[in-house]
């Protein structure tokens, strides 16, 4: 076990040193912290002397081994745009982005272990067909396109006339395929102060209102990928001896789906659905710039937009630790959960 | 190309074309109305993105016949519709079914040239990991692992900021098309490694493989000419997934403003320009695109997942 976890460790701790050493390179290439610290109007003999001064022209491994010191506090130096340090930056947007991936987590797990193991248990019901259909459109759909029906839909409101308004019928099918409109879709509103710089949206109603349709466009994109994985995985163990004997001893039906064959469906799920939630950082990025949700992702295209190169390094070193600690922390559950991993051999 | 590759092989004297006629492939498919139905809709849009010169009622990347008054028409069925413009017009004037036409050939052009990039990306390191072994193997797997944690999609999205900061907006736009196919090609390689690695390992203890080396064949040959033919069925189950792939990160790209730029647009940069307009009440410039999108890259999936049921390869898995 302490074999195991010292490994993944290590794993981990490579992943970083690659993500840095990127990072750093990219810093090094493109940002001229003289240029933005000093003007156009400061000569060119006086930027040397600064340069100097700052160690720039020192050789790459010694800036670099400079730049992870700092790094390791948490210090990535200054945003150009806010004139503040990058990490308090980032800080100030990721609470917005946080509960936006905790809002569609929730609506993921709420949503597809229920529909997963419905159409497991039922594969031939209409219903199940149904969901199987939906969540092959809902792949196909990109999350971008999916928020900006929502929008359509229920921020701006559609109204339909093609059936004739003056009977009583026509009417009703009219209104019952038109939308109202009117929920908010631009930006987070009046979010809550708790302490600090978090601010939440879950503590009023209207707060909430602010959070449906992000949250929901962002689950779009990840509820299919989890319905069919769930799906498939309980078919597998439904075929599975001991669940055939379960019920030949005659134990109730739901108790066999829900105790005996969801337990073992879940071991799958945790491992690709653990990486897939960290990848919801990564759609978290179209998700805000359509709705304008002041998190992490539009922060990082503003700063794209305008070469805040500082920012985007610290963006990249953060989203990457995120990563790094979901995957570790994924592998180290599924290795205490599943007997049959082998701690310590190599992995397959 | 697609059918030569069938699994049901017999023997050599009958012609390729006798050979398919006879295949499951074949008859699986005259069976399934679903993927008959989807092969139909997709050849009918790469026939239209091919002949959109011809097709298209105007060329929307000639400015002299852009009509500025004309902006922001609706399509032909709803009030305040021309005739002239079938589909409506976006907001600079231009045909909204001409520009989806030229848009859908951008998108379908970098959607084939990011799966032919990645895929030869994929196939050679994993060709190189699978049948060498050892420290490569080591080395290229902990790379696409690495890559992998990471979405494809952040990976593109990354890359995509960099060649922009590298290049300058100018440039980039210029050298957009071969620029998103290397982006794209970057960033989804892993996929590719990883299935061919496994059935190259699969394949590699084989008889005919050993045979081959103790006749002396270099390396290089027994990779290409002996093992790679007999990985062609899961890299086929792939690439059809990855096409679809390929074609919804570019659309992505290019909402963000990290792809085509709107004088050359791609179904994606369509979409992002609509969208600006969508408060206005004009939804088709966004809509109309994006039902396009959603079409091809379904009709993908779902061939895709016909393929993969018939072929039925060991994928592998995560």
């Amino acid at each position: 076990m302490i074999a195991f976890l010292i490994k993944r460790l290590f794993h981990a701790l490579l992943v970083m040193f690659v993500i840095s050493v990127i990072a750093f390179a990219i810093q090094d290439n493109l940002g001229d912290p003289i240029q933005q610290m000093v003007g156009q109007s400061v000569p060119e003999s006086e930027r040397a002397v600064l340069r100097e001064e700052l160690g720039l022209n020192d050789p790459f491994a010694v800036q670099y081994l400079r730049f992870a010191a700092n790094a390791v506090q948490f210090d990535f130096g200054y945003s150009y745009v806010f004139n503040e340090p990058t990490t308090d930056v980032i800080l100030r947007h990721l609470p917005a982005t946080l509960e936006l991936v905790a809002a569609s987590t929730f609506l993921i797990i709420a949503l597809s272990i229920p529909i997963g193991v419905y159409s497991a248990i039922r594969p031939r019901a209409w219903l199940s067909r149904f969901f199987m259909g939906v969540s092959i459109i809902g792949i196909s759909i990109p999350v971008f396109l999916t928020a900006i029906v929502l929008i359509q839909l229920f921020a701006i409101g559609v109204s339909v006339t093609p059936f004739p308004a003056d009977t009583g019928w026509g009417g009703w099918l009219n209104d019952l395929l038109s939308t109202e409109g009117g929920m908010p879709a631009y930006g987070r509103g009046d979010p809550v102060a708790v302490f600090g710089t978090w601010e939440t949206n879950f503590a009023s109603l209207k707060g909430l209102s602010y959070l449906v349709l992000p949250a929901i466009s962002l689950a779009s994109i990840m509820l299919p990928l989890f319905i069919r994985l769930i799906r498939a995985e309980m078919l597998e163990v439904m075929q599975s001896e001991y669940v055939k004997f379960a019920r030949a001893k005659g134990i109730s039906l739901r108790r066999i789906y829900f105790l005996h064959a969801l337990k073992n469906t879940m071991l799958p799920v945790i491992t690709v659905g653990g990486v897939q939630i960290g990848t919801l950082v990564a759609y978290t990025i179209l998700t805000e710039t359509v709705f304008q949700w002041p998190g992490m992702g539009l922060m990082f295209l503003d700063a794209i937009e305008r070469s805040d190169i500082p920012l985007i390094v610290t963006y990249l070193m953060i989203v990457g630790l995120i990563f790094v600690i979901t995957n570790t922390l994924v592998d180290l559950i599924y290795g205490l959960v599943n007997p049959t991993v082998k701690l310590t051999g190599k992995p397959a | 190309m697609t059918t030569t590759h069938s699994s049901v092989t017999r023997s050599s004297t009958t012609s390729r074309w006798e050979r398919f006629r006879d295949s499951y492939l074949l008859y699986s498919f005259k069976r399934d109305l679903i993927a008959q139905f989807s092969l139909a809709v997709f050849i009918l849009l790469v026939g239209c993105a091919l002949l959109a010169p011809w097709l298209a009622p105007m060329n929307p990347y000639d400015l002299a016949q852009i009509d500025i008054l004309a902006s922001e028409l609706p399509p032909f069925w709803v009030d305040g519709s021309d005739p002239t413009y079938l589909m409506g017009t976006d907001s600079q004037g231009r045909d909204l079914l001409s520009t989806i036409l030229y848009g859908l050939r951008v998108s379908l052009i970098i959607g084939f040239g990011a799966v032919a990039m990645q895929a030869s990306l994929g196939v050679c390191f994993g060709l190189l990991a699978g049948y060498l072994g050892g420290r490569v193997d080591a080395f290229l797997m902990r790379m696409a692992d690495i890559q992998l944690s990471f979405s494809t999609l952040m990976v593109a999205i990354v890359v995509g900021a960099l060649f922009k900061a590298i290049f300058g907006g100018a440039t980039f736009s210029t050298y957009a098309v071969p620029l998103l196919v290397l982006i794209i090609g970057l960033a989804e390689w892993p996929q590719y490694a990883r299935t061919v690695r496994a059935s190259v390992l699969a394949e590699k203890g084989k008889e005919y493989v050993d045979a081959a080396r103790v006749m002396g064949l270099s390396s290089r040959r027994i990779m290409f000419r002996h093992i790679l033919p007999n990985t062609l069925s899961p890299i086929f189950v792939i690439s059809t997934v990855q096409v679809a792939n390929a074609i919804i990160s570019e659309a992505a790209l290019s909402f963000l403003g990290l792809g085509m730029p709107e004088t050359q647009p791609s179904l994606g940069s369509l979409i992002k320009s609509g969208f600006d307009y969508i408060q206005s009440g004009s939804w088709w410039i966004t809509l109309i695109p994006g039902l396009v999108l959603v079409v091809l890259v379904l009709v993908i999936n779902l061939l895709g997942d016909w393929l993969r049921d018939v072929l039925n390869p060991r994928l592998y898995k995560g």
